[in-house]
C-alpha cells in the first residue's frame, strides 16, 4: 500500500508527461504482479466491490474521530473530497503505516462481503488507524469507489509498453473488456500472444479531434480547405448527441460497451434482437438514442433512464432507444479496423440491409456535399436534426485508437448564449477546493433575477482569483456553503441545447452551460431577460 | 466601552488613542509584525518590536517609529503596552494592554512551534484574547518542522543527483528564512532572489545572524546555481525569472499544501507542509493557555472556529478585519510611492509591492473574517 500510495503522491506532483511515466516505470518495476494488475485495475475504473455506503462511511469516521458532526461536514466543504477529509482529520501517526501489499488490502476489502455491519465498522476503524495520511487517502478513495487519478490511460499504457515491449495498441486493446485482477494475470496481459481471448472485450474506441475548441475561433470554408484538404477526400455525418457505444456479438452472445468502459448490455434490451441476428463475430460502434417514430430525440429525454437500475415498462415506452450505427469493426470475427473508412462503411451498409429491425438498427447517414461551404451551410442546420454539429471522416482511414489529430474531425457547432448575472458561489473541488469556482447565474425577469443555470468552467485561472475576491467581498448571505453575492458580475453563458424544465424554477434546463466570457463591458442591467430564454426554447 | 474596538480602520483603543495594526492611515499604530496587512503605510507614529525595525523601514520607507523588547513596557494615555513573542515571524510580537485591571492580547500572527529562528510563542494570560485562525479547521495538522525538512533536504540532494536545478519558494519574511536556516548547507550553496535578500539584509542590519546567501543577478552562473538551491519568493513562480533555471525541479513551502486541491492548483513539483501559523491544536492549546474571558477571532475560518471554541466554553466571537486577505485589497491600501527601494537586478522580475509582501500563507485567500462579530 505504501508503494500504491507514493505512486499516487508522486503522480499528483508531476505535470510533466515523462516523469509520469517514469513514476509509472518505477512504480510497475518496484512491486509484485499482482500489484500491478490491480494497480491497472483500479486505474482502468475496475475497482473492489463497494462494502458500505457513504453514509456508514461517515458515520464511522465520526465515531471514531470524536468531533462534532457539523464540524466534520465544514471540514468537508473545505476539503472538498471525503477520502481526503477523512485522511487529514485522523491524527499523524507515527507508525510508519502499513506494511501490507495493495493486494492484500484488496483482498481484505473483498472478504468482507460476508461479514456483518459491525465487523466492517471495526476493520475499517482499525485500519484508519495503522494507515499514514497518504495510505488513508488512497484506501478512501478505493473504498468510495471515488478512484479516479491525474493519469490518462495514455500513460499507464505507455509505461507498461515500455517494460514489457508490447506495442501500446495491443495493451490498449488487452486492457478493455470485462476482466479482474483476481484472475488476469500480468504475465497473461504482457504475453507475446494471448492464448484465450476474452469473447466480451470491446476494442479501443476512435475518438474526433475538435476542429475548433471555442465559438471564438471560427473556423471559414478556407480554413477547413488549409486543414484538411480536398472536400472530396471526406465522408461527413451528423454528429448525434447521445451515448456512444460498441455492440459486440461473438459466439451467439450479446455485450454492449458505452464509451465509459460499462458494460450496459442489460439497460438497451430494444438492441438485443437485431444483435442476435448479426452474424457471429460483429462488432458495431455507434451512438444509442432515444427515437420516436424514426426521428431522435433531444438527449434530455434519453437522460431520463440512464442510470436507473430497473428499467420499467413506463420508461422503455417513453424513451425507447435505437441505435445509429457508425462503423463496424469486426466482421465474421476479423479485426477490420485497418480497412478504410469506405471499406467499413460499405460492409456496414450490407449488415444493415439485411437487419429486419432497420427501425432500431439506423445507419448515421452519409451528408451530401461537394465543397466546404456548403458543409458549413449544412453544419448551420445542425440543431433542426438534434445534431451537435458535423463528424468529418477522412475516407482512407483505418480506426485508430484513442483521440488522435488527422483523420476524424468533430465540428461542433456553436453554443447558444445568453448575458446572465451572477447570483450565487460556492467553492469548488478537487484542484480549487479553496477558491470560488461555481457559479449559479440569473436572468432579469421583470425586475427580478431568476437563476436559470450553474456554470464551474471557462474562466481563467486569474480570472477565477479575481472572481473568488468579489464574492468574499461581496458576499450578502451565507446558506451552508452556498453564497448569495451581490448581483453584479455579467458573463456570457454558452450551452449546447435548452429544454423545459419542472423542476427548476426558471423553467429551463440547459445542457453542458459554461462560461464563454467575462461581460466586463455590461452592466447587470443589460443582461438578458427570461424571455430570451423562452425564445430559445421555441415558445 | 470596551478597551479595544474593531473599527473600520482596524482595531482601536479609545484609553490609549492608538491603533493596532490599522488598514487605513492613523496617527498613532502599534505593529505585530512587519507583513503587509498588518504594517501597512501612511500612518503618522508606529510601535514595534526591534526587529521589525529595518524590515519596517524597508518595507514603507522613512517612517517615525519606535521600536521596544519583548517584555518592555510603554504607557500611551494611560494605556500600558507591552509586547510578547508570537513566534510568526523574526520581530512579530503578541501586544498586550492593560488598563484599570483589564487585559487584552492582540496576538497578529503566530505559531505556537518553536522555528529555531524567531524567538518562541509565549502565553500571555488575559481577559480578552484576539486571534487569528487562518488554518483554524482540524484538517490542518501539521507535522514537526524537523520532519518537513528532512523531505526538503532529500529533495534537494535527489535533484542534486539528478543534475537539475533546486527552487524552493516561501515568502520573503518569515519563510525564506526559516527555510534557511533549516537547509542543509552540506548539500550546496544557497542562492536568493533580490526580494528575499534584501529582507535577509535587512534583517541583518537588524543584528540578526542568517546563514549566508548569494544574490542572484544576471551574471550568476546558471551552473553555479544547479549546485545549490535557490531561495525564491511566491511572485516568482511561473517568471521568465524563474525559467532561466531550467531545468528544475521547484517546491513550494505552505500550510495550503496540506490540501490536495491547493497542492495542484500551484502546479508545484513538490509541496511542503509548511506554515508560520498555528495548526488547529496549536490554536485551541494557545487559547486555552491564555486564561481568557472572552476571544475574538480576526482571520481564518472565523465562523467555523467561533462555533467550535464556544462548544467547547469559551465565549468566542467573530470580529470583521482585514487581515490575511488577498493581495487585491492590500494592494489599494498601499500607495506606490511607498515600494521598497527597487531591486538591484534588472532582470528580475519586479513584482509589484501587493505581490511580494503578502503575508505567506494568507495571501492565497481562504475564507478571511466575514461578516461583523459580536463586537459592536
Amino acid at each position: 500500500m505504501k508503494a500504491f500510495a507514493q505512486l499516487f503522491l508522486s503522480l499528483d506532483e508531476t505535470n510533466k508527461t515523462n516523469e509520469k511515466v517514469k513514476v509509472l516505470k518505477d512504480y510497475f518495476n518496484s512491486v509484485p504482479d499482482t500489484d500491478k494488475m490491480h494497480m491497472l485495475g483500479l486505474f482502468t475504473g475496475r475497482k473492489p466491490q463497494r462494502q458500505f455506503n457513504t453514509t456508514q462511511f461517515r458515520l464511522w469516521a465520526l465515531e471514531a474521530l470524536k468531533i462534532p458532526a457539523w464540524l466534520f461536514e465544514e471540514s468537508y466543504h473545505v476539503v472538498g473530497d471525503l477520502a481526503e477529509t477523512i485522511a487529514l482529520l485522523f491524527p499523524q501517526n507515527n507508525t510508519g503505516g502499513s506494511s501490507k501489499t495493495l493486494t492484500e488490502w484488496i483482498a481484505e476489502i473483498n472478504d468482507l462481503t460476508n461479514c456483518s455491519e459491525d465487523e466492517k465498522r471495526n476493520w475499517l476503524q482499525h485500519a484508519w488507524e495503522v494507515l499514514d495520511t497518504q495510505e488513508r487517502f488512497v484506501f478512501n478513495k478505493i473504498l468510495t469507489g471515488a478512484f479516479r487519478v491525474g493519469v490518462s490511460q495514455n500513460l499507464v499504457i505507455k509505461a507498461l509498453a515500455d517494460i514489457s515491449g508490447l506495442d501500446a495498441t495491443v495493451l490498449t486493446h488487452r486492457i478493455m473488456g470485462n476482466w479482474m485482477p483476481e484472475t488476469y494475470t500480468f504475465k497473461e496481459l504482457t504475453q507475446a500472444k494471448q492464448e484465450t481471448e476474452d469473447i466480451s472485450r470491446p476494442y479501443p474506441f476512435f475518438l474526433a479531434y475538435p476542429i475548433q475548441e471555442t465559438s471564438e475561433k471560427q473556423k471559414s470554408p478556407e480554413d477547413l480547405q488549409e486543414a484538411l484538404g480536398d472536400a472530396a477526400e471526406w465522408q461527413a455525418e451528423w454528429k448525434w448527441d447521445g451515448i456512444r457505444a460498441q455492440l459486440i456479438k461473438r459466439e451467439g452472445q450479446l455485450f454492449i460497451w458505452s464509451r465509459g468502459e460499462d458494460l450496459s448490455t442489460d439497460k438497451f434490451p430494444e438492441l438485443h434482437p437485431f444483435m442476435h441476428e448479426l452474424p457471429d463475430g460483429t462488432v458495431l460502434d455507434g451512438e444509442i438514442l432515444s427515437f420516436r417514430n424514426g426521428q431522435p430525440l433531444p438527449f434530455n429525454v434519453l437522460q431520463t433512464r440512464i442510470g436507473r437500475k430497473n428499467l420499467t415498462r413506463k420508461i422503455l415506452e417513453e424513451s425507447p432507444v435505437a441505435l445509429i450505427a457508425y462503423d463496424c469493426l469486426e466482421y465474421k470475427g476479423e479485426d477490420i479496423r485497418n480497412k478504410t473508412q469506405s471499406e467499413r462503411r460499405q460492409i456496414l451498409e450490407e449488415l444493415q440491409q439485411e437487419s429486419a429491425y432497420p427501425s432500431i438498427f439506423n445507419i448515421s447517414p452519409l451528408i451530401q456535399f461537394n465543397s466546404w461551404e456548403e458543409l458549413s451551410e449544412i453544419r448551420d442546420r445542425s440543431r433542426e436534426m438534434i445534431a451537435e454539429g458535423i463528424m468529418l471522416k477522412r475516407k482512407s482511414a483505418t480506426y485508430q485508437t484513442g483521440r488522435k489529430r488527422g483523420d476524424w474531425w468533430k465540428w461542433k457547432i456553436d453554443p447558444l448564449s445568453v448575458d446572465a448575472v451572477m447570483v450565487y458561489a460556492q467553492k469548488g473541488h478537487g484542484r480549487r477546493a479553496d477558491l470560488y469556482t461555481d457559479y449559479t447565474f440569473a436572468v432579469w425577469d421583470g425586475d427580478n433575477l431568476v437563476p436559470f443555470a450553474k456554470a464551474y468552467s471557462g474562466l481563467t485561472d486569474a480570472e477565477i482569483r479575481q472572481v473568488d475576491n468579489f464574492v468574499k467581498r461581496n458576499t450578502l448571505e451565507k446558506f451552508g456553503p452556498v453564497r448569495t453575492v451581490k448581483p453584479e458580475l455579467v458573463f456570457e453563458i454558452g450551452f449546447e441545447g435548452i429544454n423545459k424544465s419542472n423542476r427548476h424554477k426558471s423553467g429551463v434546463a440547459l445542457r453542458f452551460p459554461r462560461i464563454l466570457r467575462w461581460r466586463h463591458d455590461k452592466p447587470k442591467e443589460e443582461a438578458d431577460t427570461i424571455e430570451t430564454l423562452r425564445e430559445l426554447l421555441g415558445e | 466601552m470596551p478597551l479595544l474596538e474593531f473599527t473600520d480602520k482596524g482595531i482601536y483603543c479609545d484609553k490609549g488613542k492608538f491603533y493596532i495594526d490599522p488598514w487605513q492611515p492613523v496617527d498613532d499604530a502599534v505593529i505585530t509584525h512587519a507583513h503587509s496587512d498588518h504594517a501597512y503605510a501612511g500612518h503618522k507614529h508606529y510601535l514595534a518590536h526591534h526587529l521589525s525595525r529595518e524590515v519596517l523601514k524597508y518595507r514603507l520607507g522613512d517612517i517615525q517609529l519606535q521600536t521596544v523588547e519583548y517584555g518592555e513596557t510603554v504607557f500611551k494615555n494611560g494605556v500600558k503596552i507591552t509586547l510578547f513573542p508570537a513566534g510568526h515571524v523574526i520581530g512579530s510580537a503578541q501586544v498586550r494592554l492593560e488598563y484599570g485591571g483589564e487585559v487584552w492580547v492582540v496576538s497578529g500572527d503566530y505559531k505556537v512551534e518553536p522555528d529555531g529562528v524567531c524567538t518562541p510563542f509565549e502565553p500571555v494570560k488575559c481577559h480578552h484574547f484576539i486571534s487569528e485562525c487562518t488554518f483554524g479547521m482540524p484538517v490542518f495538522q501539521w507535522k514537526p518542522q524537523l520532519e518537513v525538512f528532512n523531505d526538503v533536504n532529500n529533495w534537494w540532494r535527489q535533484n542534486l543527483e539528478n543534475d537539475v536545478a533546486t527552487v524552493i519558494v516561501g515568502y520573503s519574511l518569515g519563510k525564506a528564512q526559516r527555510i534557511l536556516q533549516n537547509l542543509d548547507l552540506f548539500n550546496g550553496s544557497v542562492y536568493t532572489h533580490g526580494v528575499i535578500e534584501n529582507t535577509n539584509d535587512a534583517l541583518r542590519r537588524n543584528g540578526i545572524s542568517l546563514h549566508p546567501t548569494e544574490r542572484i543577478t544576471p551574471y550568476t552562473p546558471k551552473e553555479e546555481i544547479r549546485k545549490g538551491i535557490v531561495l525564491a519568493p511566491p511572485s516568482a513562480v511561473g517568471s521568465t525569472w524563474m525559467r532561466r533555471f531550467q531545468p528544475y525541479s521547484f517546491g513550494y513551502c505552505s500550510g495550503w499544501m496540506a490540501l490536495r486541491g491547493a497542492k495542484r492548483r500551484r502546479a508545484a513539483d513538490r509541496g511542503f507542509i509548511l506554515s508560520d501559523h498555528a495548526d488547529w491544536n496549536g490554536l485551541i492549546s494557545a487559547i486555552d493557555a491564555t486564561g481568557c474571558e472572552k476571544v475574538y477571532l480576526t482571520h481564518g475560518y472565523t465562523a467555523t472556529f467561533a462555533r467550535y471554541l464556544s462548544e467547547i466554553g469559551f465565549d468566542a466571537h467573530e470580529v470583521h478585519t482585514l487581515y490575511g486577505d488577498d493581495e487585491s485589497i492590500t494592494a489599494e491600501a498601499m500607495p506606490e510611492e511607498t515600494s521598497p527601494q527597487p531591486s538591484p537586478e534588472e532582470t528580475s522580475p519586479r513584482p509589484s509591492p501587493k505581490e511580494r509582501e503578502v503575508d505567506e500563507d494568507n495571501n492565497k485567500a481562504l475564507p478571511s473574517g466575514e461578516g461583523l462579530g459580536g463586537v459592536s
